[in-house]
C-alpha cells in the first residue's frame, strides 16, 4: 500500500511537471534563434568576455547593478587586475559599473540612450544577445550606417566589425505589393577573425553578460546539488519513520 | 539519574499544565485525538503542504522587507528604488539575498500549485458537501485573499510586468458603471500606477493581507476539526465507533498523519529545491523575462499577461468581446466556486461512487481550466483560439450551473458503512 | 489497530534520527537568513579605506574625518603634549595599552601611534558612544586642574589623554580605539588598512 502511494505520488508530480514544462519551454524560446551554447560556468570564457565588454561596450552601456569588486571576486581577479584592465572610468573598486557617456549626449548621438545591460541576459536571453551581435549589416539608410536582422532598426552600430568584418544584406527581389526584405547576410570584407573565431568571441561576451545577469548563479547551482541531496535523504528517513508507525494501521 | 530526569520533566509538565489548563485538551482535540480517516491518499498531502508554503512565505517575506524599498522614486535614470532594491540590493549586495528572494518567488507559484490541487481534491471527493460547507467557504476566502496577496506581491519589484500588470488589473475595476473611473484612481492614488500605489500595495502585501490570511487559515482548520475530515471514499467514519467513542476507521492525527505529512513535506521540498536552485524562473513562468526590465510607463511590453496562476481567468476576460461582461465573467468564474456546496445535489460524496456523467463533467471542467490557463498565457492573437476559449468558458460555467441537475440524476453506487479493505 | 509486536527501539531510533537530521537542516537553513544582516556589498564599499591629506595640519591642530560613518580624529601633537604622556601613567586605567582590542599591534606603545607626532583615533567614547571634545591645551580645566591636554566627553564626563588613554575613575572602561591606518607618503594618510607588512 505504501509502495502504491509512493508510485501515485511520483506519478502525480511527474504529470504536474510534464504538463507545465513543455509549455514553459515553448514560450521561453521566443523565436527560432540558433542556440548560443554559452558556458557561463567556464571562468576563462567569462573572463575573456569581461575583457571584451570593457573594451567595446562600456563606452556606451552601463552595468549599474554590477560592482567591479564582485567581478574581481567571482572571476578570480585581483583588485589591481580589475582596476588596471577593466576599470577605465576612475570609479572606486566597490562601485557599480557606470558608463562614462553622459545620457544626454547618448540620446543625441544614437537617438535613444543605450540601455543598461545588467539584466539583458535575463530579459532577452543569451541566444538573443549572441545572434544579435552577429547580425549587423551595412545599411546606408540608417543614421549610423548599420542595421540588424535580429533587431531591425537598432540604434547601435556594429562595434565588433573589425573582428567580424563587414556584412552586407542579400535582398530578395521586390515582388508585387511586397517590399524587398533581407534574405541573408554575406561577409563582403573579412575581419581580423575567422567566422569560427568570431563565434567564440561573441560567445564569450554573451557568457559574460549571462554571468552579470545573475552573479549568484554559480553559487546557486553548486549549493543546489547539496540541498537536493540532503532533502532526498531526509525524505527517505521520513518515509522509513512513516512506514514504521503505519505498521499499526490495518 | 534517569529517574531524576523523568521527575524533572514530569514536574515541568505539571507546572505548565497547571498554568495552561486549556492546552492539554486542545492538543488532544487537534493532534493526538483528532481522528482522521485512515484511508487518506496522495490528494490529502496538499493541505499540510499549503501550510508549509505559507510559513515559508511569511519567513522569507519578513527578511525581504528588511532590504526592499517600496519606492518608485528614481535610483538612476529609468530605474526605480524598488527595482534596484530587488535586483541590486537583494539579488547581489546582500549575502544570500538571492536565495531568500527565490524561496519567496518559487514559494508563490508552489502555493498556487498546492492550493489548486487541494481545491480539486475537494471537488473530487465531495468535501464541500454537508456538513463541511463552512470549511469550503473559508477555503474559498483564503483563495480569494491569496490571489490579491500574490497580485500585490508581483507589483512590488516594479518591473515592466509589475507595472503593466498592475495597470491592467486595476483598470478592470473601471468597468464598473458609474463609479468605475473614480474607483480606479482611488485604488492607485494617482492617475497611473505610481509611488502611492506601490507604497499601499506594499503595506497590504506585507501586513494587512497576511494577517487576514492567517486568521482565515486558523478558522479553516478549526471548522474542519469541528466536523472531521472527509476521505476518498466519502464514508462518514463517525458512524461506526468503538466503546471509547473512537471511530473504527479513524487514526490519531498525531503521530500517524504527522509522520506521513513529514514525508510529503520532504518530497515536496525536494522538488521545490530542484526548481529553486536549477531553474528559479521556471523558464519564465515563475519569474517572467519582461520583469527583469525596470518599469517604463511609456512602453508596454509586447506580450502582456499575468502570472500563470491567473491565466485561466485572464483568458475568459480576453475572449469575451465586451469590457463589462468580460470583467463580470472573470469575477463570476471565481465567485461561482463559493456555491459548490449547494450546487452539488448528489447523495454521495466521492466520485468513486458516482456515475459516468459526473466523471465526464469533472474531467471536462478540469480540461477547460487547464486549457484556458494555456490560452491566457499565450499572445491571444489567434482567432481560432478565441473561439476555443469561448467554448471552454462555456464549459466552465456549464459545469457549475448545471451541477444541481447532473449531480442529482447521475447514477450512484451504494456507499459502504466502513472504509473498504482494499484501501 | 494493534500495538502488540511494536519494535519500540526501532521507532525511537527513527524518530531521533529524523529529528536530528531535520533539525540540522533547519539550523543550516537559518544560516543564510542570519547572514543577510551582515554589511552588504554596498555598506562595505561605503566602509572602504579613506584617504586624508595631512600636509596642511599644523602642530596642535585636530582634523576630523569620517571612516565607516564614524568620526576619526587626526591630531598633530606638539612635543610638549608628547612629553607629558608618561607623567600621566599613574592616573590612567590602562597606561600601557594592554587591552589588545583597543588598538592594532603597531600602536601598542606610549604614543599609541605609528609615528609619534600623529595621533589617529576613532572619536567615539568607549562608554556609550558619544564623541568626546578636543581640549588640546596644557592648562587647568574645570574638570581637571592638572590637565595635560586630551579629550573630554560631554555626555558622562569621561576623560582621555593625548594618546586616547582613559583616566581612572571615569565611566568609560577602556582607552579610545585606534583604527588600522598607514601613511601612503608624508602627506597622505589612509585610514582602514594596516601598514605595509603588518598583519
Amino acid at each position: 500500500m505504501i509502495k502504491n502511494a509512493m508510485t501515485k505520488l511520483g506519478l502525480t508530480l511527474a504529470v504536474a511537471l510534464t504538463t507545465l514544462a513543455p509549455a514553459a519551454l515553448a514560450s521561453s524560446g521566443g523565436g527560432k534563434l540558433p542556440a548560443a551554447n554559452t558556458r557561463p560556468d567556464n571562468i576563462a570564457s567569462v573572463q575573456r568576455g569581461a575583457k571584451l565588454f570593457f573594451n567595446y561596450c562600456v563606452g556606451c552601456h552601463s552595468l549599474q547593478f554590477m560592482r567591479y569588486s564582485r567581478i574581481g571576486e567571482d572571476l578570480g581577479l585581483t583588485e589591481e587586475q580589475v582596476m588596471g584592465n577593466l576599470n577605465f572610468t576612475g570609479a572606486k573598486y566597490g562601485e557599480t559599473i557606470v558608463s562614462s557617456m553622459p545620457a544626454a549626449d547618448a540620446e543625441r548621438w544614437f537617438g535613444k540612450a543605450p540601455p543598461d545591460l545588467s539584466l539583458e541576459a535575463r530579459s532577452k536571453g543569451p541566444d538573443w544577445i549572441y545572434n544579435y551581435l552577429k547580425s549587423f549589416y551595412v545599411d546606408h539608410s540608417r543614421p549610423l550606417g548599420w542595421n540588424n536582422t535580429v533587431f531591425p532598426g537598432a540604434s547601435m552600430p556594429n562595434v565588433l566589425w573589425e573582428m567580424q568584418g563587414v556584412q552586407h544584406a542579400k535582398m530578395s527581389a521586390a515582388h508585387d505589393g511586397g517590399e524587398a526584405h533581407v534574405e541573408g547576410l554575406e561577409l563582403k570584407t573579412p575581419g581580423t577573425q575567422t567566422a569560427a573565431q568570431f563565434d567564440e568571441t561573441v560567445r564569450d561576451l554573451t557568457a559574460f553578460l549571462q554571468y552579470v545577469g545573475e552573479p549568484a548563479a554559480l553559487q546557486r547551482t553548486k549549493l543546489g546539488a547539496w540541498v537536493v541531496l540532503y532533502l532526498a535523504f531526509f525524505t527517505f528517513l521520513a518515509w522509513l519513520l512513516k512506514k514504521e508507525y503505519w505498521k499499526d494501521v490495518h | 539519574m534517569q529517574n531524576r530526569i523523568n521527575a524533572a520533566v514530569a514536574g515541568l509538565q505539571d507546572w505548565f499544565n497547571y498554568r495552561a489548563k486549556a492546552f492539554g485538551p486542545m492538543y488532544r482535540k487537534h493532534m493526538s485525538e483528532y481522528w482522521a480517516p485512515k484511508n487518506f491518499n496522495i490528494w490529502y498531502y496538499f493541505g499540510s503542504l499549503a501550510l508549509v508554503v505559507l510559513v515559508n512565505q511569511i519567513l522569507t517575506g519578513i527578511f525581504l522587507t528588511m532590504h526592499f524599498k517600496p519606492s518608485a522614486a528614481e535610483f538612476a535614470p529609468g530605474i526605480s528604488q524598488a527595482f534596484a532594491s530587488v535586483e541590486l540590493t537583494i539579488m547581489r549586495d546582500v549575502e544570500w539575498g538571492w536565495l531568500i528572494r527565490y524561496m519567496h518567488s518559487t514559494g508563490a507559484s508552489a502555493f498556487f500549485i498546492v492550493v489548486y490541487l487541494h481545491m480539486f481534491r475537494g471537488l473530487l471527493y465531495g468535501s464541500a458537501q454537508k456538513p463541511r460547507e463552512l470549511v469550503w467557504l473559508l477555503g474559498m476566502l483564503i483563495y480569494l485573499v491569496l490571489m490579491a496577496e500574490a497580485f500585490m506581491g508581483y507589483v512590488l519589484p516594479w518591473g515592466q510586468m509589475s507595472f503593466w500588470g498592475a495597470k491592467v488589473i486595476i483598470s478592470l475595476f473601471g468597468a464598473i458603471p458609474m463609479i468605475g473611473d473614480s474607483l480606479v484612481e482611488w485604488i492607485m492614488g494617482d492617475y497611473l500606477p505610481a509611488d502611492a500605489t506601490l507604497n499601499r500595495f506594499f503595506a497590504l502585501h506585507v501586513i494587512a493581507l497576511p494577517l487576514v490570511l492567517l486568521l482565515l487559515v486558523v478558522l479553516h482548520l478549526a471548522a474542519l476539526h469541528e466536523v472531521g475530515s472527509n476521505n476518498p471514499e466519502g464514508v462518514d467514519i463517525k458512524k461506526v465507533k468503538d466503546a471509547s467513542g473512537k471511530p473504527l476507521d479513524g487514526i490519531a492525527f498525531h503521530p500517524y498523519y504527522t509522520v506521513k505529512d513529514l514525508f510529503g513535506v520532504g518530497f515536496f521540498l525536494t522538488i521545490c529545491a530542484f526548481v529553486l536552485f536549477f531553474e528559479p524562473t521556471f523558464a519564465g513562468w515563475f519569474l517572467e523575462h519582461d520583469n527583469f526590465v525596470a518599469a517604463n510607463k511609456l512602453v508596454t511590453p509586447e506580450h502582456i499577461k499575468p502570472v500563470w496562476y491567473y491565466t485561466p481567468y485572464y483568458a475568459m476576460l480576453r475572449v469575451v468581446p465586451d469590457k463589462l461582461l468580460g470583467v463580470l465573467v472573470m469575477f463570476g468564474a471565481i465567485i461561482v466556486l463559493f456555491f459548490v456546496p449547494w450546487l452539488d445535489r448528489s447523495p454521495v460524496k466521492s466520485y468513486r461512487y458516482r456515475g459516468w456523467i459526473s466523471k465526464i463533467a469533472l474531467a471536462l471542467f478540469a480540461l477547460s481550466f487547464i486549457w484556458l490557463g494555456k490560452i491566457g498565457a499565450g499572445p491571444g492573437t489567434d482567432p481560432i483560439e478565441t473561439v476555443i476559449g469561448r467554448v471552454l468558458t462555456f464549459i466552465y460555467f456549464a459545469f457549475f450551473i448545471t451541477m444541481p441537475i447532473w449531480s442529482k440524476i447521475d447514477s450512484t453506487k451504494p456507499v459502504p458503512e466502513r472504509v473498504p479493505a482494499h484501501d | 489497530m494493534a500495538n502488540e509486536g511494536v519494535n519500540h527501539g526501532r521507532r525511537r531510533f527513527l524518530t531521533a534520527t529524523t529529528a536530528v537530521v531535520g533539525g540540522a537542516g533547519a539550523l543550516a537553513a537559518a544560516v543564510p537568513f542570519i547572514k543577510t544582516w551582515l554589511p552588504s556589498a554596498k555598506a562595505k564599499t561605503a566602509g572602504a579605506p579613506v584617504q586624508q591629506d595631512i600636509s596642511k595640519i599644523e602642530v596642535g591642530q585636530m582634523v576630523i574625518t569620517e571612516w565607516r560613518g564614524q568620526p576619526v580624529w587626526i591630531v598633530r601633537r606638539s612635543q610638549a603634549q608628547l612629553d607629558a604622556l608618561p607623567s600621566l601613567n599613574s592616573r590612567l586605567r590602562d597606561p600601557d595599552s594592554k587591552n589588545e582590542d583597543q588598538q592594532p599591534k603597531f600602536a601598542q606603545n606610549t604614543e599609541r601611534s605609528l609615528k609619534k607626532e600623529w595621533l589617529v583615533m576613532v572619536g567615539v567614547c568607549t562608554h556609550l558612544g558619544c564623541s568626546p571634545k578636543f581640549h588640546g591645551e596644557i592648562k587647568p580645566e574645570p574638570f581637571d586642574a592638572e590637565w595635560k591636554g586630551g579629550f573630554f566627553c560631554p555626555c558622562h564626563k569621561s576623560r582621555f589623554d593625548m594618546a586616547g588613554r582613559v583616566f581612572d575613575g571615569v565611566p568609560a572602561p577602556t582607552n579610545l580605539k585606534v583604527p588600522p591606518y598607514r601613511f601612503a607618503d608624508d602627506k597622505t594618510l589612509i585610514i582602514g588598512v594596516m601598514p605595509e607588512g603588518a598583519a
